[in-house]
């Protein structure tokens, strides 16, 4: 049983604040790191893998502090989201240089039962930079397993990979996690969050925005308030007829634009009513664009939530 | 103190790929300048000491020194792999050792070996000049090791740093200002240097020998030390 602590952890790099105040307990099983770029995500990775000192609060691994402990590396498998790892060797090569720094018995062994598990076996004798990216990834992996490590932390390792080099990786990591190891990954995007980790911790600018099941934070994302830029070839008729039905609690009649500003609070029926509205008064829609559906919106309005 | 992984990545880094070119490349510049001196002038004491003072030891033990003491860490640092090391329960006081004595092996060998080489061809190591300058360069090569090694973990730049001492610091200045010449690696391993090459050779140093043997360690030591904690306080900012 191996859990990491995130106690008020704080981090700042001169005046900016990349984590703010963060607390968050993470157990075995598959945990997504879920937030948009620059939220702090690698910054929390690089303190729970002891590159970075907190600057406030602790980060442990089983009351351990992780900072300057080279022993906690012994239960943590780290693999980074940088790409530089030594080119110059082949995929075998690099992996059982992992397995001997680790000190371990058997480390021949060990580096062709990780290659093994990550399914290398067949390129372990190819040069690093004859590799492509999703086979990197599975070597990175490979090392990072090669001492049977009960905690794995992933920096973003999907970016960049093919969607069946994804499924491999979703795959395997699922299968750590009902190993019962404490499997931590990043990553800017919902569905592969969702996908994969049984448990979601959500972070926007540094802050804990939510923590909980996909379910919880998927009904969180829909159901706040969309807002929506809409077209048509009678915009006040369209605003009276959507101002009276219960899905949305705004609109605005924008001259500028020559458009409708619309916000729908109940994201299902307002998509469902918005057509069938408008043919009924023979209205038609030109354009129906919603207006802030950048992820960064979507986030900021968790952290509201 | 001494992890033989860390040492087979390191020696494969410095002599697996272009750098080692470089490292040839200016051993056989010395070795064919000193084979145009003796064929062109014959045997001359003077000559040798100014091939072997003036470009050996000035110019091309630094130079390899840079390549090696640099090369033996930076690259890692500079493109994020050095995480693979430093993920492991392995003190970093161990990684920081090896790659010195890789450095420093690397260095030596391909400094002292076409020294004494050179020196014999010039002038068949007539007044000890060839033995004098080689014992030099080891020396010398140990305190370039762990000084551009420290300039490695400490600056991105550190090839274009250790180019400028070793260009600048060590063959420009240190030629023309006195108060330069205290503080050259060069001018201590001459120190060592006039002790063995035959007296009234022109091989001549402005450091005492005492003083030099202490700055020679102090410098060593220091570089080790220092790059040791930069190496543990090393952090990595993502986002």
């Amino acid at each position: 049983m191996t859990t990491l602590h995130i106690d008020n952890t704080s981090r700042w790099f001169g005046n900016v604040v990349a984590v703010n105040d963060v607390t968050m307990t993470i157990g075995p099983g598959v945990t997504g790191l879920l937030g948009p770029n620059g939220a702090g995500k690698s910054t929390l990775i690089n303190m729970m893998s002891g590159f970075l000192a907190p600057s406030a609060g602790t980060v442990t691994l089983d009351e351990r502090p992780i900072w300057r402990n080279a022993e906690s590396y012994r239960h943590i498998g780290l693999v980074p989201e940088r790409e530089g790892m030594y080119d110059y060797l082949t995929g075998g090569e690099f992996v059982l240089a992992n397995a001997e720094l680790h000190g371990l018995p058997d480390p021949k062994a060990a580096a062709a039962e990780a290659l093994a598990t990550v399914e290398m076996t067949h390129a372990a004798d190819r040069r690093i930079d004859t590799y492509s990216k999703g086979m990197r990834q599975r070597v990175k992996m490979a090392s990072a397993l090669v001492h049977q490590p009960s905690v794995l932390l992933l920096d973003e390792p999907f970016n960049g990979m093919d969607p069946r080099q994804r499924l491999q990786l979703m795959d395997l990591l699922a299968k750590m996690g009902e190993e019962g190891r404490t499997v931590l990954f990043s990553s800017h995007i919902l569905e592969e969050v969702e996908q994969l980790a049984s448990h979601i911790e959500v972070i926007v600018a540094g802050r804990h925005a939510a923590s909980g099941d996909f379910r919880k934070i998927r009904r969180l994302m829909t159901d706040r308030p969309h807002r929506y830029l809409i077209r048509s070839s009678d915009n006040r008729a369209l605003a009276a007829a959507l101002i009276a039905d219960a899905s949305t609690t705004g609109i605005e009649v924008d001259g500028a634009e020559d458009a409708l500003r619309v916000e729908a609070v109940d994201f299902a029926r307002f998509t469902e009513r918005l057509p069938s509205l408008a043919r009924e008064r023979d209205i038609r829609l030109l354009t129906v664009a919603p207006s802030d559906e950048s992820l960064e919106n979507v986030f900021s309005y968790l952290v509201g939530a | 103190m001494y992890n033989h992984t860390v040492a087979r990545l390191t020696y494969r880094a410095l002599l697996g790929r272009r750098r080692v070119l470089i490292l040839i490349a200016l051993p056989a510049l010395l070795l064919s300048i000193s084979l145009a001196v003796r064929l062109i002038g014959g045997a001359d004491d003077s000559a040798a000491v100014e091939v072997l003072g003036g470009f050996a030891l000035a110019s091309m033990v630094p130079l390899i020194g840079v390549v090696a003491g640099t090369g033996a860490i930076a690259p890692e640092i500079d493109d994020g792999s050095i995480v693979y090391l430093l993920a492991k329960p392995l003190p970093r006081r161990t990684i920081i050792m090896t790659k010195l004595i890789v450095a420093i092996a690397v260095t030596i060998a391909f400094t002292t070996a076409p020294i004494l080489v050179s020196g014999l061809i010039l002038n068949g190591n007539s007044q000890g000049i060839a033995s004098a300058y080689t014992v030099a360069a080891a020396v010398a090569a140990v305190a370039y090791s762990a000084i551009f090694l420290l300039l490695g973990t400490v600056s991105r730049n550190a090839v274009v740093f250790g180019l400028v001492y070793a260009l600048v610091w060590e063959a420009l200045l240190g030629s023309t200002l006195a108060g330069v010449r205290t503080l050259s690696v060069q001018q201590w391993s001459l120190s060592l240097a006039e002790g063995i090459a035959a007296s009234g050779s022109d091989v001549t140093s402005d450091v005492a020998l005492p003083l030099a043997l202490i700055l020679l360690t102090a410098a060593t030591v220091l570089g080790a030390w220092y790059a040791t904690r930069r190496l543990t306080a090393l952090t990595v900012t993502g986002d």
